[in-house]
Protein backbone atom coordinates (compact mmCIF):
# COMPACT_ATOMS: atom_id res chain seq x y z
CA UNK A 1 0.00 0.00 0.00
CA UNK A 2 2.54 2.49 1.13
CA UNK A 3 4.61 3.53 -1.85
CA UNK A 4 7.62 4.25 0.28
CA UNK A 5 7.43 0.88 1.98
CA UNK A 6 11.01 -0.27 2.06
CA UNK A 7 11.53 -3.22 -0.18
CA UNK A 8 14.47 -5.15 1.15
CA UNK A 9 14.99 -6.74 -2.18
CA UNK A 10 17.33 -4.64 -4.16
CA UNK A 11 20.27 -5.59 -2.02
CA UNK A 12 21.29 -8.30 -4.47
CA UNK A 13 20.33 -11.11 -2.13
CA UNK A 14 22.96 -13.74 -1.55
CA UNK A 15 21.97 -16.86 -3.47
CA UNK A 16 18.70 -18.28 -2.23
CA UNK A 17 19.52 -16.95 1.15
CA UNK A 18 17.57 -17.20 4.32
CA UNK A 19 18.13 -13.46 4.31
CA UNK A 20 15.53 -12.90 1.60
CA UNK A 21 12.44 -11.73 3.51
CA UNK A 22 10.28 -11.77 0.39
CA UNK A 23 11.20 -15.42 -0.13
CA UNK A 24 10.22 -16.18 3.44
CA UNK A 25 6.81 -14.56 2.92
CA UNK A 26 6.44 -16.47 -0.33
CA UNK A 27 7.15 -19.77 1.38
CA UNK A 28 4.53 -19.05 4.03
CA UNK A 29 2.06 -18.03 1.33
CA UNK A 30 2.64 -21.35 -0.42
CA UNK A 31 1.32 -23.03 2.72
CA UNK A 32 -1.85 -20.96 2.54
CA UNK A 33 -0.86 -18.20 4.98
CA UNK A 34 -2.95 -15.27 3.81
CA UNK A 35 -1.48 -12.82 6.31
CA UNK A 36 1.97 -13.54 4.93
CA UNK A 37 0.64 -12.97 1.45
CA UNK A 38 -0.83 -9.63 2.51
CA UNK A 39 2.61 -8.63 3.80
CA UNK A 40 4.15 -9.83 0.57
CA UNK A 41 1.69 -7.72 -1.36
CA UNK A 42 2.40 -4.64 0.74
CA UNK A 43 6.13 -5.03 0.32
CA UNK A 44 6.09 -5.51 -3.43
CA UNK A 45 2.87 -4.16 -4.97
CA UNK A 46 4.17 -0.68 -5.74
CA UNK A 47 7.08 -2.08 -7.73
CA UNK A 48 5.09 -4.73 -9.53
CA UNK A 49 2.20 -2.42 -10.30
CA UNK A 50 4.54 0.38 -11.38
CA UNK A 51 6.22 -2.02 -13.78
CA UNK A 52 2.92 -3.27 -15.17
CA UNK A 53 1.64 0.28 -15.56
CA UNK A 54 4.78 1.26 -17.48
CA UNK A 55 4.27 -1.52 -19.95
CA UNK A 56 0.50 -1.53 -20.25
CA UNK A 57 -0.02 2.26 -19.84
CA UNK A 58 -3.77 2.06 -19.49
CA UNK A 59 -4.50 2.28 -15.75
CA UNK A 60 -7.63 0.12 -15.85
CA UNK A 61 -5.86 -2.65 -17.74
CA UNK A 62 -2.82 -2.31 -15.52
CA UNK A 63 -5.03 -2.92 -12.49
CA UNK A 64 -6.33 -6.11 -14.07
CA UNK A 65 -2.88 -7.34 -14.94
CA UNK A 66 -1.52 -6.59 -11.47
CA UNK A 67 -4.41 -8.46 -9.93
CA UNK A 68 -3.92 -11.45 -12.23
CA UNK A 69 -0.21 -11.44 -11.45
CA UNK A 70 -0.78 -11.58 -7.70
CA UNK A 71 -3.25 -14.42 -8.09
CA UNK A 72 -0.68 -16.31 -10.12
CA UNK A 73 1.92 -15.58 -7.43
CA UNK A 74 -0.40 -16.91 -4.74
CA UNK A 75 -1.23 -20.00 -6.74
CA UNK A 76 2.32 -20.84 -7.75
CA UNK A 77 4.25 -19.62 -4.68
CA UNK A 78 5.44 -23.16 -3.98
CA UNK A 79 7.14 -23.24 -7.35
CA UNK A 80 9.50 -20.40 -6.59
CA UNK A 81 13.02 -21.81 -6.59
CA UNK A 82 15.38 -19.76 -4.46
CA UNK A 83 18.31 -21.42 -6.19
CA UNK A 84 17.44 -19.53 -9.34
CA UNK A 85 17.31 -16.00 -8.03
CA UNK A 86 15.61 -13.71 -5.58
CA UNK A 87 11.93 -13.82 -4.79
CA UNK A 88 11.54 -10.23 -5.89
CA UNK A 89 12.97 -10.98 -9.33
CA UNK A 90 10.57 -13.93 -9.59
CA UNK A 91 7.60 -11.71 -8.76
CA UNK A 92 8.67 -9.05 -11.22
CA UNK A 93 9.11 -11.69 -13.92
CA UNK A 94 5.53 -12.84 -13.43
CA UNK A 95 4.21 -9.28 -13.55
CA UNK A 96 6.31 -8.38 -16.56
CA UNK A 97 5.42 -11.48 -18.53
CA UNK A 98 1.72 -10.86 -17.97
CA UNK A 99 2.01 -7.19 -18.89
CA UNK A 100 3.87 -8.05 -22.07
CA UNK A 101 1.35 -10.74 -22.97
CA UNK A 102 -1.40 -8.18 -22.53
CA UNK A 103 0.11 -5.53 -24.78
CA UNK A 104 1.16 -8.03 -27.43
CA UNK A 105 -2.27 -9.59 -27.73
CA UNK A 106 -3.73 -6.10 -28.04
CA UNK A 107 -1.06 -5.31 -30.57
CA UNK A 108 -1.89 -8.41 -32.58
CA UNK A 109 -5.45 -7.18 -32.69
CA UNK A 110 -4.67 -3.67 -33.83
CA UNK A 111 -1.40 -4.32 -35.66
CA UNK A 112 0.82 -1.42 -35.01
CA UNK A 113 2.76 -0.38 -38.04
CA UNK A 114 6.18 1.17 -37.97
CA UNK A 115 4.74 4.64 -38.16
CA UNK A 116 2.82 4.00 -35.01
CA UNK A 117 5.82 2.43 -33.35
CA UNK A 118 7.76 5.58 -34.08
CA UNK A 119 5.12 7.75 -32.44
CA UNK A 120 5.18 5.44 -29.48
CA UNK A 121 8.87 5.97 -29.23
CA UNK A 122 8.48 9.70 -28.93
CA UNK A 123 6.20 9.15 -26.00
CA UNK A 124 8.40 6.30 -24.84
CA UNK A 125 9.56 5.69 -21.35
CA UNK A 126 12.56 7.53 -20.09
CA UNK A 127 13.08 6.61 -16.50
CA UNK A 128 16.38 8.33 -16.14
CA UNK A 129 14.80 11.67 -16.89
CA UNK A 130 12.39 11.28 -14.06
CA UNK A 131 13.03 13.13 -10.89
CA UNK A 132 11.45 12.74 -7.51
CA UNK A 133 12.88 9.37 -6.72
CA UNK A 134 13.88 9.04 -3.18
CA UNK A 135 15.70 6.33 -1.39
CA UNK A 136 19.18 5.06 -1.41
CA UNK A 137 18.37 1.99 -3.43
CA UNK A 138 16.65 3.98 -6.15
CA UNK A 139 19.64 6.24 -6.36
CA UNK A 140 21.96 3.28 -6.66
CA UNK A 141 19.90 1.82 -9.46
CA UNK A 142 19.67 5.16 -11.21
CA UNK A 143 23.41 5.58 -11.01
CA UNK A 144 23.93 2.09 -12.39
CA UNK A 145 21.56 2.84 -15.25
CA UNK A 146 23.41 6.03 -16.01
CA UNK A 147 26.61 4.03 -16.27
CA UNK A 148 25.24 2.33 -19.40
CA UNK A 149 25.87 3.77 -22.79
CA UNK A 150 22.96 5.81 -24.09
CA UNK A 151 22.18 3.21 -26.75
CA UNK A 152 22.20 0.35 -24.24
CA UNK A 153 19.89 2.26 -21.95
CA UNK A 154 17.54 3.09 -24.77
CA UNK A 155 17.34 -0.52 -25.91
CA UNK A 156 16.72 -1.82 -22.38
CA UNK A 157 14.05 0.76 -21.65
CA UNK A 158 12.16 0.01 -24.85
CA UNK A 159 12.34 -3.71 -24.18
CA UNK A 160 11.67 -3.77 -20.45
CA UNK A 161 9.41 -0.78 -19.92
CA UNK A 162 8.08 -0.53 -23.45
CA UNK A 163 7.36 -4.26 -23.76
CA UNK A 164 8.78 -4.44 -27.28
CA UNK A 165 10.55 -7.46 -28.73
CA UNK A 166 14.19 -7.07 -29.66
CA UNK A 167 13.14 -7.11 -33.32
CA UNK A 168 10.75 -4.23 -32.69
CA UNK A 169 13.41 -2.42 -30.70
CA UNK A 170 15.76 -2.77 -33.66
CA UNK A 171 13.10 -1.32 -35.98
CA UNK A 172 12.38 1.53 -33.59
CA UNK A 173 16.04 2.43 -33.37
CA UNK A 174 16.80 1.83 -37.05
CA UNK A 175 19.25 -0.90 -36.16
CA UNK A 176 20.02 -4.05 -38.10
CA UNK A 177 18.10 -6.98 -36.59
CA UNK A 178 20.43 -8.67 -34.15
CA UNK A 179 22.00 -5.49 -32.88
CA UNK A 180 19.25 -4.69 -30.43
CA UNK A 181 19.51 -8.03 -28.66
CA UNK A 182 23.24 -7.48 -28.21
CA UNK A 183 22.67 -4.03 -26.75
CA UNK A 184 20.05 -5.34 -24.38
CA UNK A 185 22.36 -8.11 -23.22
CA UNK A 186 25.46 -5.94 -22.93
CA UNK A 187 23.50 -3.32 -21.03
CA UNK A 188 22.02 -5.84 -18.61
CA UNK A 189 25.45 -7.37 -18.05
CA UNK A 190 26.86 -3.98 -17.18
CA UNK A 191 23.92 -3.30 -14.90
CA UNK A 192 24.43 -6.67 -13.23
CA UNK A 193 28.11 -5.97 -12.69
CA UNK A 194 27.55 -2.45 -11.39
CA UNK A 195 24.87 -3.59 -8.98
CA UNK A 196 26.85 -6.63 -7.91
CA UNK A 197 24.18 -9.14 -8.80
CA UNK A 198 25.07 -12.80 -8.81
CA UNK A 199 28.85 -12.94 -8.45
CA UNK B 1 29.83 -17.81 -29.06
CA UNK B 2 26.97 -19.35 -30.84
CA UNK B 3 24.22 -16.92 -31.75
CA UNK B 4 21.51 -18.32 -29.52
CA UNK B 5 23.50 -17.55 -26.36
CA UNK B 6 23.20 -13.86 -27.22
CA UNK B 7 19.45 -14.06 -26.53
CA UNK B 8 19.88 -14.29 -22.74
CA UNK B 9 19.31 -10.56 -22.27
CA UNK B 10 16.31 -10.37 -24.55
CA UNK B 11 14.84 -13.42 -22.83
CA UNK B 12 15.37 -11.89 -19.38
CA UNK B 13 13.26 -8.88 -20.35
CA UNK B 14 10.64 -10.85 -22.32
CA UNK B 15 11.81 -9.33 -25.59
CA UNK B 16 11.52 -12.52 -27.62
CA UNK B 17 8.53 -13.32 -29.75
CA UNK B 18 6.64 -16.52 -29.04
CA UNK B 19 8.60 -18.71 -31.43
CA UNK B 20 11.97 -17.39 -30.30
CA UNK B 21 11.00 -17.83 -26.69
CA UNK B 22 10.08 -21.44 -27.27
CA UNK B 23 13.31 -22.17 -29.12
CA UNK B 24 15.38 -20.40 -26.49
CA UNK B 25 13.72 -22.29 -23.67
CA UNK B 26 14.64 -25.52 -25.37
CA UNK B 27 18.20 -24.28 -25.55
CA UNK B 28 18.14 -23.20 -21.90
CA UNK B 29 17.32 -26.72 -20.86
CA UNK B 30 20.66 -27.90 -22.13
CA UNK B 31 22.86 -24.89 -21.41
CA UNK B 32 23.85 -24.24 -17.81
CA UNK B 33 25.80 -21.11 -18.72
CA UNK B 34 22.74 -19.51 -20.25
CA UNK B 35 20.59 -20.51 -17.28
CA UNK B 36 22.99 -18.76 -14.93
CA UNK B 37 23.21 -15.71 -17.13
CA UNK B 38 19.44 -15.49 -17.56
CA UNK B 39 18.91 -15.64 -13.82
CA UNK B 40 21.50 -12.92 -13.21
CA UNK B 41 20.17 -10.66 -15.94
CA UNK B 42 16.59 -11.19 -14.76
CA UNK B 43 17.78 -10.11 -11.35
CA UNK B 44 19.42 -7.02 -12.83
CA UNK B 45 16.31 -6.09 -14.82
CA UNK B 46 14.13 -6.55 -11.74
CA UNK B 47 16.16 -3.89 -9.96
CA UNK B 48 14.94 -1.33 -12.46
CA UNK B 49 11.46 -1.58 -10.98
CA UNK B 50 12.86 0.43 -8.11
CA UNK B 51 12.63 3.41 -10.43
CA UNK B 52 9.02 3.08 -11.47
CA UNK B 53 7.14 2.16 -8.29
CA UNK B 54 3.52 3.29 -8.26
CA UNK B 55 1.24 2.19 -5.44
CA UNK B 56 -1.89 0.52 -6.77
CA UNK B 57 -5.30 1.67 -5.58
CA UNK B 58 -6.31 0.30 -2.17
CA UNK B 59 -9.29 -1.51 -3.72
CA UNK B 60 -6.86 -3.65 -5.70
CA UNK B 61 -5.41 -4.95 -2.46
CA UNK B 62 -8.86 -5.81 -1.12
CA UNK B 63 -9.75 -7.53 -4.39
CA UNK B 64 -6.57 -9.60 -4.42
CA UNK B 65 -6.91 -10.64 -0.78
CA UNK B 66 -10.58 -11.51 -1.24
CA UNK B 67 -9.81 -13.61 -4.25
CA UNK B 68 -6.93 -15.63 -2.79
CA UNK B 69 -9.29 -16.77 -0.09
CA UNK B 70 -11.03 -18.80 -2.78
CA UNK B 71 -7.94 -20.11 -4.55
CA UNK B 72 -5.86 -23.03 -3.40
CA UNK B 73 -2.09 -22.67 -3.78
CA UNK B 74 -0.56 -25.37 -5.93
CA UNK B 75 1.79 -27.92 -4.38
CA UNK B 76 5.51 -27.68 -5.14
CA UNK B 77 6.82 -29.39 -8.23
CA UNK B 78 8.98 -32.40 -7.57
CA UNK B 79 12.49 -31.00 -7.48
CA UNK B 80 14.28 -31.21 -10.76
CA UNK B 81 17.89 -32.10 -10.24
CA UNK B 82 20.00 -29.38 -11.69
CA UNK B 83 23.23 -31.31 -11.46
CA UNK B 84 26.25 -29.18 -11.96
CA UNK B 85 28.53 -32.10 -12.74
CA UNK B 86 30.38 -30.78 -15.71
CA UNK B 87 30.72 -34.09 -17.49
CA UNK B 88 26.99 -34.73 -17.58
CA UNK B 89 26.27 -31.23 -18.79
CA UNK B 90 26.79 -31.94 -22.45
CA UNK B 91 23.58 -32.45 -24.29
CA UNK B 92 21.27 -33.96 -21.78
CA UNK B 93 17.98 -32.24 -21.68
CA UNK B 94 17.05 -32.37 -18.02
CA UNK B 95 13.88 -30.46 -18.40
CA UNK B 96 10.30 -30.97 -19.24
CA UNK B 97 10.44 -32.18 -22.78
CA UNK B 98 10.15 -35.66 -24.07
CA UNK B 99 9.74 -36.83 -27.60
CA UNK B 100 6.38 -38.43 -28.05
CA UNK B 101 5.02 -40.13 -31.06
CA UNK B 102 1.83 -38.76 -32.44
CA UNK B 103 -0.83 -41.25 -31.55
CA UNK B 104 -4.22 -41.79 -33.04
CA UNK B 105 -7.20 -40.53 -31.10
CA UNK B 106 -8.66 -44.03 -31.00
CA UNK B 107 -5.77 -45.38 -28.95
CA UNK B 108 -5.97 -42.43 -26.63
CA UNK B 109 -9.60 -43.11 -25.95
CA UNK B 110 -8.87 -46.72 -25.07
CA UNK B 111 -6.28 -45.53 -22.61
CA UNK B 112 -8.75 -43.06 -21.21
CA UNK B 113 -11.25 -45.80 -20.65
CA UNK B 114 -8.63 -47.74 -18.75
CA UNK B 115 -7.83 -44.74 -16.62
CA UNK B 116 -11.48 -44.08 -15.96
CA UNK B 117 -11.95 -47.68 -14.88
CA UNK B 118 -9.02 -47.33 -12.55
CA UNK B 119 -10.67 -44.39 -10.88
CA UNK B 120 -13.74 -46.46 -10.20
CA UNK B 121 -16.61 -45.13 -8.15
CA UNK B 122 -14.92 -41.99 -6.94
CA UNK B 123 -17.01 -39.62 -4.91
CA UNK B 124 -18.03 -36.44 -6.60
CA UNK B 125 -17.21 -33.56 -4.33
CA UNK B 126 -18.79 -30.25 -5.11
CA UNK B 127 -16.31 -27.43 -5.13
CA UNK B 128 -16.58 -23.72 -5.79
CA UNK B 129 -14.58 -24.21 -8.93
CA UNK B 130 -15.84 -21.09 -10.64
CA UNK B 131 -13.90 -18.97 -8.21
CA UNK B 132 -10.63 -20.66 -8.90
CA UNK B 133 -11.29 -20.41 -12.58
CA UNK B 134 -12.22 -16.76 -12.47
CA UNK B 135 -8.65 -15.58 -12.28
CA UNK B 136 -7.99 -17.08 -15.67
CA UNK B 137 -11.18 -15.91 -17.21
CA UNK B 138 -9.85 -13.02 -19.18
CA UNK B 139 -7.13 -14.95 -21.00
CA UNK B 140 -9.27 -18.06 -21.42
CA UNK B 141 -12.17 -16.02 -22.68
CA UNK B 142 -9.97 -14.34 -25.22
CA UNK B 143 -8.95 -17.74 -26.58
CA UNK B 144 -12.50 -19.05 -26.66
CA UNK B 145 -13.70 -15.93 -28.44
CA UNK B 146 -10.78 -15.67 -30.83
CA UNK B 147 -11.61 -15.49 -34.52
CA UNK B 148 -8.90 -18.03 -35.28
CA UNK B 149 -9.87 -20.51 -32.54
CA UNK B 150 -9.40 -24.14 -33.55
CA UNK B 151 -10.80 -26.95 -31.50
CA UNK B 152 -10.71 -30.70 -31.00
CA UNK B 153 -13.27 -32.50 -28.86
CA UNK B 154 -12.75 -35.94 -27.36
CA UNK B 155 -15.57 -37.98 -25.87
CA UNK B 156 -14.67 -40.57 -23.27
CA UNK B 157 -16.58 -43.82 -22.93
CA UNK B 158 -17.78 -42.95 -19.43
CA UNK B 159 -19.62 -39.86 -20.66
CA UNK B 160 -16.88 -37.36 -19.90
CA UNK B 161 -15.72 -35.05 -22.63
CA UNK B 162 -12.96 -32.57 -23.14
CA UNK B 163 -12.66 -29.84 -25.71
CA UNK B 164 -9.33 -28.24 -26.48
CA UNK B 165 -9.43 -24.79 -28.04
CA UNK B 166 -6.34 -23.10 -29.34
CA UNK B 167 -5.88 -19.62 -30.74
CA UNK B 168 -2.58 -19.22 -32.51
CA UNK B 169 -3.03 -15.47 -32.44
CA UNK B 170 -3.54 -15.41 -28.69
CA UNK B 171 -0.75 -17.94 -28.38
CA UNK B 172 -2.71 -19.91 -25.79
CA UNK B 173 -4.82 -22.99 -25.50
CA UNK B 174 -7.77 -23.72 -23.25
CA UNK B 175 -9.23 -27.01 -22.13
CA UNK B 176 -12.94 -27.21 -21.39
CA UNK B 177 -13.99 -30.37 -19.56
CA UNK B 178 -17.35 -31.91 -18.89
CA UNK B 179 -18.05 -34.62 -16.31
CA UNK B 180 -14.38 -35.50 -15.90
CA UNK B 181 -13.77 -38.02 -13.12
CA UNK B 182 -11.23 -36.92 -10.50
CA UNK B 183 -7.66 -38.12 -10.88
CA UNK B 184 -6.87 -41.25 -8.87
CA UNK B 185 -5.79 -40.73 -5.26
CA UNK B 186 -2.24 -39.43 -5.06
CA UNK B 187 -2.29 -38.46 -8.74
CA UNK B 188 -2.88 -35.32 -10.71
CA UNK B 189 -3.93 -34.73 -14.26
CA UNK B 190 -1.18 -32.86 -16.02
CA UNK B 191 -1.48 -30.99 -19.30
CA UNK B 192 1.12 -30.90 -22.06
CA UNK B 193 1.68 -29.05 -25.27
CA UNK B 194 3.39 -30.80 -28.14
CA UNK B 195 6.02 -28.77 -29.97
CA UNK B 196 6.40 -29.01 -33.74
CA UNK B 197 9.33 -31.38 -33.27
CA UNK B 198 7.22 -33.75 -31.22
CA UNK B 199 8.31 -32.86 -27.70
CA UNK B 200 5.83 -32.58 -24.86
CA UNK B 201 6.20 -29.46 -22.73
CA UNK B 202 4.56 -29.01 -19.34
CA UNK B 203 1.40 -26.90 -19.62
CA UNK B 204 0.29 -27.03 -16.00
CA UNK B 205 -1.85 -29.20 -13.78
CA UNK B 206 -5.55 -29.67 -14.25
CA UNK B 207 -7.45 -29.26 -10.99
CA UNK B 208 -9.81 -32.07 -10.01
CA UNK B 209 -13.09 -30.59 -11.16
CA UNK B 210 -15.68 -32.28 -13.30
CA UNK B 211 -16.59 -29.24 -15.34
CA UNK B 212 -14.06 -26.52 -15.81
CA UNK B 213 -12.16 -24.28 -18.15
CA UNK B 214 -8.40 -24.49 -17.79
CA UNK B 215 -5.93 -22.19 -19.46
CA UNK B 216 -2.85 -24.14 -20.47
CA UNK B 217 0.37 -22.46 -19.46
CA UNK B 218 2.98 -21.74 -22.09
CA UNK B 219 2.93 -20.71 -25.67
CA UNK B 220 0.48 -22.72 -27.75
CA UNK B 221 0.80 -20.79 -30.98
CA UNK B 222 2.84 -23.46 -32.72
CA UNK B 223 1.71 -26.47 -30.72
CA UNK B 224 0.88 -29.46 -32.88
CA UNK B 225 -1.06 -31.13 -30.14
CA UNK B 226 -1.98 -31.21 -26.48
CA UNK B 227 -2.18 -34.12 -24.08
CA UNK B 228 -3.41 -35.08 -20.65
CA UNK B 229 -1.46 -37.57 -18.54
CA UNK B 230 -1.95 -38.97 -15.06
CA UNK B 231 1.09 -38.05 -12.95
CA UNK B 232 2.12 -38.33 -9.31
CA UNK B 233 0.64 -35.54 -7.18
CA UNK B 234 2.13 -32.19 -8.10
CA UNK B 235 3.00 -33.21 -11.63
CA UNK B 236 6.16 -34.33 -13.38
CA UNK B 237 8.79 -32.47 -15.35
CA UNK B 238 8.03 -34.75 -18.27
CA UNK B 239 5.27 -37.24 -18.97
CA UNK B 240 5.78 -40.51 -17.09
CA UNK B 241 2.69 -42.22 -18.48
CA UNK B 242 1.02 -42.47 -21.86
CA UNK B 243 -1.53 -39.70 -22.36
CA UNK B 244 -5.11 -40.57 -21.46
CA UNK B 245 -6.11 -38.10 -24.12
CA UNK B 246 -4.30 -36.51 -27.00
CA UNK B 247 -5.69 -33.63 -29.01
CA UNK B 248 -4.17 -33.54 -32.45
CA UNK B 249 -4.05 -29.91 -33.46
CA UNK B 250 -2.49 -30.61 -36.81
CA UNK B 251 -5.92 -31.71 -37.96
CA UNK B 252 -7.95 -29.19 -36.00
CA UNK B 253 -10.28 -26.81 -37.71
Amino acid sequence: MNPTHPVPSGESPPEGAAGDPIAALLRRSARGDQAAFADLYDATAARLHGLVLRVVRDPAQADEVTQEAYLEIWRTAARFDSGRGSALAWLMTIGHRRAVDRVRSAQAATRRDNEYLRDEREAGPDVTAEAALSGLEARRVRTALEALTAVQREAIELAYFGGYTHTEVAALLDLPVGTAKTRIRDGLIRLRDTMGVGQ
Amino acid sequence: MNDIHALTGAYAVDALDAAERLAFEEHLATCADCRTEVSELTEAAGLLTELVAVAPAPRLRSAVLAEIDRVRPLPPLPSITTTSVASTERDEPEENVLPLRRRPVRAALVAAAAAAALIGGGLAITQPWQDEASQQLSAADRVLAAADAEEVTLDFPDGASARLVRSAREGRAVLVTHAMPAAPRGRDYQLWLQTPDGKMVDAGLMPDRADQTVLLTGDASRATGAGITVEPDGGSPQPTTEPIAFFDLSEAG
